[in-house]
């Protein structure tokens, strides 16, 4: 192979990137602001560095900086940027180009974005080595099919001749990891390549980039949010906060004893728990409901619900389970075939146009995202005083003074209720959903997914939140999630849904604990621990069982 | 990265509305200041065309065809009337009419518009299909044909062009309010049970005005021009208003005897056009998000 020179000069714990002193700033608001400042970052060949942080901790610029690459609206101000010996901050845009893709290589978030959709996987997985005359088409084909087949892709002969949209989400990822490994690059960056992927499908794809890093002794710098997983895949890892390095250390090291306060409450967030109790006074009653969508497509197939007052039942399942269309034929968005849904005994009229005001009040809902969810042109006194307005009549002095303490109860104050949206934080707009949920005063509260667009600290403290409000109102959530570490905290039931069926429902300690149903298990299995040999084990288990 | 930016936005919004606007100007071009120092102008002269202009609108005051004298700045017309004094009143008709049909085609357009994103469905459908067929034929020449038909009266006239410019304008709200309406917080409003005049003014109409204030100022141009080449046409707006489409045709002959005359009321039109589209453009730039 025309890189065999190269091949031959990685040397393992040699240093490939050194980043002393990095700046970078930012724009908006019509002003420039530091977003990293002033990082120290030496990564070695052959190791895998995480960067964890919350979003805004600028892991994702500095990931980007060490390949000399400032995003739009950011500029890298000062420092040195070295990169096997070449400056990186005085290299010129053809210089870096020659390095980009060849010898640095990038993995983005979403891989179903980041492929062209009108051209077949293998025209755009050599398109790199080719270009940069690394390798001849043949050649730089034969090697990718090879690259496939270490990636545990299926037929790594043919998949190469599909279009993007003909595989799944964890084999483009995995085929995007072919693409940036094609020029045998001394350095990769993984900017969160398994956030937007399902649980049992995360296991597979980090099982594979892990194995080809290790084969090619290809550095890479792993950015990540969730700890359980940069766990598995790094040497060492590094957390960021507001563009500063909180710590830095050896991840087993670091696991065992995290020095400062802030990688503690990282930490923390998973030992959130709560007992569970039963109850068996029944809200909602999900009665063998079917549902389809307007094609045709089945997507519920006799799914049954129970759900007891004052309880949290949690719903979870991966992507395409119809775990949310389970809470669209709730609220009555979505009719259903078959079945029927009893709540406080009473059959709900399936369609929302036939169902009366108060019973609307009673069944609220709360999304994922904070940010569709409220309309950016809405002060937070007409979003949270609107239902009290529109359910109970409220108005004036009344109204506003309910607006005051709904915002105390979200932990908020009167001085909020004069903001737009923008002017909130990520986790300060999903409580001002919660209080318009609170206001309308109801007894069943569906949260879609409300945690899992925030960080782990902002996480905790809504799941905090919920539960205080739970226990002073005795409210009823459906909680629909796919993150078993918010299940173990905050639900008594589960309910397990697979393919538009139920697979399980029952008291968390008994949905959690063995002996479960073969989709239980593969579920709960793929969820990563903080354990670093934890892949590693569950892979020795599953290739054993099989 | 977040407290810097929660800062300044605390203090933006403390500035108050006054405050933000002259912000805002100050960052316009020097394009965008020649257009509003214009439509300023125009507005004045239109506002307190009595006052400004030296004698009535359809008073006769010299002999026809005279060239530019000190009382007469441009000259008189056909039978005699003050042309500066015809330009003046012409801004406040020309303008004012031309105003009011966008209003109403705008009215029209947008709501429809907004409601058929929101219902979809067969309303939407048939809506749709009439817009087409409607946009499929030329708007000077189906203008002149139902002219024709109803009559040349000014509130037919208003109401014409305001029909047939609301396809426009249905098209263009209803492909940005499809994008809002998708909305979780549009779905938040159904599902508290509110009712469609809630969803299209209160939820959707705010998220949307940004390109439909920009589409106003284009739309006026081209009301305006449609106006104006109808009363070229003679169809338009009826002597003695005076009008500048028609003061062109009036006194276009004049141009082979080499006289400026027509060119005024003609340059009126063509500097109103431009000053419009100028700061249309500053605006959609600038909502656009779009960086230099």
């Amino acid at each position: 192979m025309a890189d065999n020179s190269r091949e031959s000069s990685r040397v393992k714990g040699a240093a490939l990137v050194e980043m002393r002193n990095v700046v970078i700033d930012g724009y908006s608001g019509e002003t420039w602001h530091p977003i990293v400042k002033g990082i120290d970052l030496t990564l070695k060949r052959g190791e895998v560095l995480g960067l964890i942080g919350e979003s805004g901790a600028g892991k994702s610029t500095l990931g980007l900086a060490s390949m000399g690459y400032a995003r739009p609206g950011c500029r890298i101000t000062s420092g040195s940027i070295t990169f096997d010996g070449i400056d990186l901050t005085k290299a010129s845009k053809a210089e870096k180009r020659a390095l980009w893709g060849s010898r640095i290589a990038y993995v983005a978030q979403s891989a179903a974005a980041a492929f062209n959709p009108a051209h077949r996987l293998m025209d755009q997985t050599v398109e790199t080595a080719v270009t940069h005359a690394v390798m001849e088409r043949g050649k730089a084909e034969a090697d990718a099919k090879d690259l496939f087949g270490r990636l545990q892709l299926p037929n790594p002969g043919s998949i190469g001749h599909r279009f993007p949209h003909q595989v799944s989400g964890g084999q483009l990822q995995r085929a995007m990891t072919a693409m940036a490994m094609s020029c045998r690059p001394d350095l990769i960056i993984f900017d969160e390549p398994t956030t937007a992927l399902d649980v049992t499908t995360q296991v597979e794809v980090l099982a594979a980039m892990r194995n080809i890093v290790e084969q090619f002794n290809t550095a890479a710098i792993y950015i990540t949010h969730d700890l359980a997983v940069v766990a598995q895949m790094a040497h060492r890892i590094m957390v960021l906060r507001h563009g500063k390095l909180v710590e830095e250390s050896e991840t087993r090291q670091m696991l065992k004893s995290p020095k400062e306060e802030y990688t503690k409450s990282l930490w923390a967030v998973r030992a959130l728990a709560k007992d569970e109790s039963a109850n068996d006074d029944v809200a909602l009653e999900v009665r063998h409901v079917d549902a389809a969508y307007g094609n045709g497509f089945k997507v519920l197939d006799d799914v049954s619900i129970r759900v007891p007052r004052g309880r949290t039942v949690a719903v979870v399942g991966e992507s395409g389970s119809g775990k949310s269309t389970t809470a669209r034929v709730i609220t009555g968005l979505l009719p259903p075939t078959k079945g029927e849904i009893l709540f406080n005994g009473k059959a709900l009229p399936p369609r929302l146009q036939d169902r009366d005001r108060d019973t609307l009040r009673r069944i609220q809902m709360i999304y994922q995202s904070a940010d569709t969810a409220l309309n950016p042109r809405q002060k937070v006194r007409d979003i949270i005083g609107r239902p009290l307005e529109f359910y109970l009549g409220l108005t004036g002095e009344k109204k506003d003074k309910r607006i005051e303490e709904l915002l105390n109860a979200i932990e908020l104050n009167g001085s909020y209720a004069d903001r737009l949206p923008s002017e909130l934080s990520g986790g300060q707009k999903q409580r001002v959903s919660i209080a318009r949920a609170l206001a309308a005063e109801p007894e069943l509260i569906i949260c879609d997914e409300v945690t899992s667009a925030l960080d782990q600290i902002v996480q905790e403290e809504i799941l905090h939140l919920l539960m205080r409000l739970q226990k002073d109102t005795n409210v009823t959530y459906l909680f629909i999630t796919h993150d078993i570490a918010t299940v173990r905290a905050i639900a008594d039931e589960i309910v397990v849904m697979n393919k538009g069926k139920v697979v399980q429902q029952g008291l968390k300690s008994k949905v959690l604990n063995p002996p479960f149903p073969a989709y239980t298990e593969l579920l709960l299995s793929s969820v990563p621990q903080m354990d670093p040999d934890w892949l590693t084990g569950l892979l020795a288990k599953r290739k054993a069982a099989t | 990265m977040s407290s810097p930016t929660q800062d300044i936005r605390t203090m933006r919004a403390k500035r108050g509305f006054l405050g933000d606007s002259w912000a805002l100007l100050k960052t316009a071009p020097l394009s965008a200041w020649f257009g509003m120092i214009v439509i300023l102008i125009y507005g004045i002269c239109a506002i307190f065309a009595p006052l400004i202009a030296p004698f009535g609108e359809a008073e006769v005051v010299g002999k026809a065809y005279e060239q530019s004298t000190a009382l007469h700045w441009f000259g008189t017309d056909q039978i005699g009337r003050d042309v500066f004094t015809r330009v003046i009143f012409g801004a406040r008709n020309t303008i004012g009419i031309a105003l009011t049909t966008t209003l109403i085609s705008f009215a029209i357009g947008g709501t429809l518009g907004v409601y058929a994103a929101v219902t979809r469905g067969w309303i939407d459908q048939i809506v749709s299909r009439v817009v087409d067929a409607l946009m499929s034929i030329p708007v000077l020449i189906f203008a002149l044909m139902l002219l024709a038909v109803f009559g040349k009266y000014l509130i037919n006239l208003v109401l014409i062009i305001a029909v047939l410019d609301s396809t426009r304008v249905f098209r263009l709200a209803r492909n940005v309010s499809l994008s809002v309406a998708v909305m979780d917080y549009v779905e938040a409003a159904k599902l508290r049970g509110e009712g469609l005049i809630w969803v299209v003014f209160r939820e959707i109409l705010p998220n949307v005005l940004p390109p439909l204030v920009a589409e106003f100022g284009l739309r006026f141009c081209f009301v305006f021009l449609t106006i104006s080449a109808l009363s070229f046409l003679g169809v338009g707006i009826q002597p003695p208003t005076a009008d500048w489409g028609s003061m062109v045709a009036e006194s276009k002959t004049l141009i082979t005897y080499g006289r400026v005359q027509p060119l005024i009321p003609a340059g009126a039109i063509a500097l109103l056009t431009v000053a419009v589209n100028f700061v249309v453009d500053w605006f959609l730039h600038k909502t656009s998000g779009l960086k230099d």
